[in-house]
């Protein structure tokens, strides 16, 4: 392949990624399927694959695409070939005067303020899908991602992302699911089935559930990229601005929790001189959004609100654990969630003593939710060796590394049920 | 305004200790659920100046302007919908097991800084 055409080709992909949502957003607009917008803007994807290696990548290529893609569209509803339910609609607008009806098509594609970006998020994150279709659909039709890519990320077989992907389409087009932003008390309602998305792939990314690799950065960068967007959009949520910072202030760690050899590094071990500092100050202002919007912290700001008591640390000495406490005490009430509670016996244990740590580590022993989650043995015989209580410790350790399923973590555990046999802390 | 009084022989060092301790988280969590405007324990009554102007002149005195046992020893400027929850808050304060919080809504002048 000559060099031009190989420059092409990486250009195509980038254009692609930064331009597709766009495009089907637009697309999807005009058609009214999610599924048939995806499929004309491939078609332009095809012949820009065709024409760019020979004539060149045009000077607009966003705009190019929009172009091929719309008259892909207008050729199709020329033909009456279109098959969705907008057919009837728009074949009669066009048989009434043609020139009329092709003006709407050019606002339809012209997005400025980008409602449509926002719709399609709304879409791809509708509550008909189930969780994992709405994480495909989203990096698919947002995030630009080949349905290889997908799988890849979350290591399940392509066909298997492709199957929810095509189901995921035909079930908005059953349920007849509308191309619009919700109001009012459901806008808050969908919202959170947005963030939730969003959430998910960054989690994905930043210590990943399965696979040899403990981050994935891109999916991470994907999370944060549609993050940023949907906060320019609903610039008035404050929950948005609370999970971009936290995705922010999470993403300046990257670099620093990944050993030579790939392995985890905790928060207190890392080398913060390695922290990304312009993620922290994004993640600070976007939490001082949140902050401004809400009265109370909704669960991301609150999240947020944690990370950025780590990021203003510049030693591990220095973190106000007191504020700590304060915010995981509205973030336990507000999720009632038995990991959230054993988080906060820890920050508990950091600011007043492990006294006070053990006291809600010791109500959460008969919470059936946590009765193999391996931290709360672990968080247990921590405070219990540093109270002095070494056998009480020792027996929570070994209890520990029964429950975990990583080798390297089943290890430490040992040693320090070992080393609270010797009575050493 | 909640305005906390007591006897301020009343606390021991290490108690004085504590009770900054458990001040400060509570002003941490009045701020993480938006209640929080400011709060500061105050200084010892014998540090205190009196100052009066009468007749154009200024009268400067040593000592706080009333010798009462219970003293004004700090306060706490939160953010209530009304005084039910005001009250519970002041119920919060760690002062409030040894002396007494007043709780006193404050007149919102239009013009004042802010």
């Amino acid at each position: 392949m000559p060099a031009t055409a190989l420059d092409a080709h990486g250009a195509i992909d980038a254009v692609w990624r930064i331009e597709s949502a766009r495009l089907i957003a637009g697309l999807t607009r005009i058609t009214g399927d999610v599924g048939l917008a995806e499929d004309l803007a491939q078609d332009a994807l095809v012949v820009a694959l065709e024409r760019w290696p020979e004539s060149g990548v045009p000077d607009n290529p966003g705009a190019w695409l929009m172009a091929t893609a719309k008259h892909r569209a207008i050729d199709q509803l020329r033909r009456g070939k279109m098959l969705d339910r907008k057919h009837e609609q728009l074949g009669h607008e066009l048989d009434a005067g043609r020139d009329s009806a092709l003006p709407d098509l050019d606002a339809a594609i012209d997005d400025p303020i980008g409602d449509d970006l926002l719709r399609l998020m709304f879409i791809a994150c509708h509550p008909v899908l189930s969780t994992e279709a709405r994480v495909a659909l989203t990096l698919r039709l947002l995030g630009g991602l080949t349905t290889d890519e997908i799988a890849r990320a979350f290591l399940v077989p392509e066909s298997t992302v492709a199957q929810r992907i095509v189901r995921a389409k035909r079930t908005l087009r059953e349920a007849r699911v509308p191309f619009e932003v919700p109001r009012g008390a459901e806008l808050t309602a969908r919202l959170a089935s947005v963030l939730e998305v969003i959430y998910l792939v960054f989690n994905e990314g930043y210590s990943a559930t399965a696979g040899d690799d403990w981050v994935r950065p891109e999916l991470c960068e994907d999370a944060l990229r549609l993050g940023r967007i949907l906060a320019e959009l609903v610039s008035e949520e404050p929950e948005v601005h609370g999970l971009v910072g936290l995705l922010e202030i999470q993403a300046s760690r990257l670099r620093a929790r990944v050993g030579p050899a790939g392995d985890p590094i905790l928060l207190a071990d890392q080398d913060r001189t390695r922290w990304d500092q312009l993620l922290v100050r994004r993640g600070l202002a976007a939490l001082e959004r949140a902050e401004y919007l809400a009265g109370a912290l909704g669960p991301y700001a609150l999240q947020a609100a944690i990370a950025a008591c780590h990021a203003r640390a510049r030693t591990p000495e220095e973190t106000d654990w007191t504020r700590i406490t304060a915010l995981y005490d509205a973030l336990a009430q507000l999720t009632q969630s038995p990991v959230v509670e054993v988080n906060r016996a820890v920050a508990y244990t950091m600011a007043f003593g492990p006294a006070s740590g053990l006291e809600i580590a010791d109500a959460l022993v008969s919470e059936p939710a946590l009765a193999k989650y391996h931290l709360l043995p672990t968080v247990r015989g921590d405070f219990l060796a540093k109270l002095g209580r070494f056998e009480e410790a020792r027996a929570e350790f070994e209890r520990a590394a029964a429950l975990t399923r990583n080798a390297r973590e089943r290890d430490l555990l040992r040693a320090r049920a070992a080393g609270c046999a010797r009575g050493e802390p | 305004m909640l305005l906390i009084y007591l006897d301020e022989q009343a606390l021991s060092a290490d108690e004085r200790e504590q009770c900054y301790r458990e001040s400060t988280q509570l002003a941490h969590q009045l701020d993480v659920a938006g209640q929080y405007v400011a709060a500061s324990p105050l200084q010892p009554a014998s540090t205190a100046t009196s100052v009066r102007v009468r007749a154009g002149k200024r009268v400067v005195t040593d000592g706080p302007f009333a010798e009462t046992k219970e003293q004004l020893g700090g306060y706490f400027l939160i953010d209530a919908t009304d005084l039910e929850e005001a009250i519970a808050i002041a119920a919060r304060i760690p002062m409030a097991r040894r002396g007494t919080v007043e709780v006193r809504p404050v007149v919102h002048l239009a013009d004042l800084p802010d």
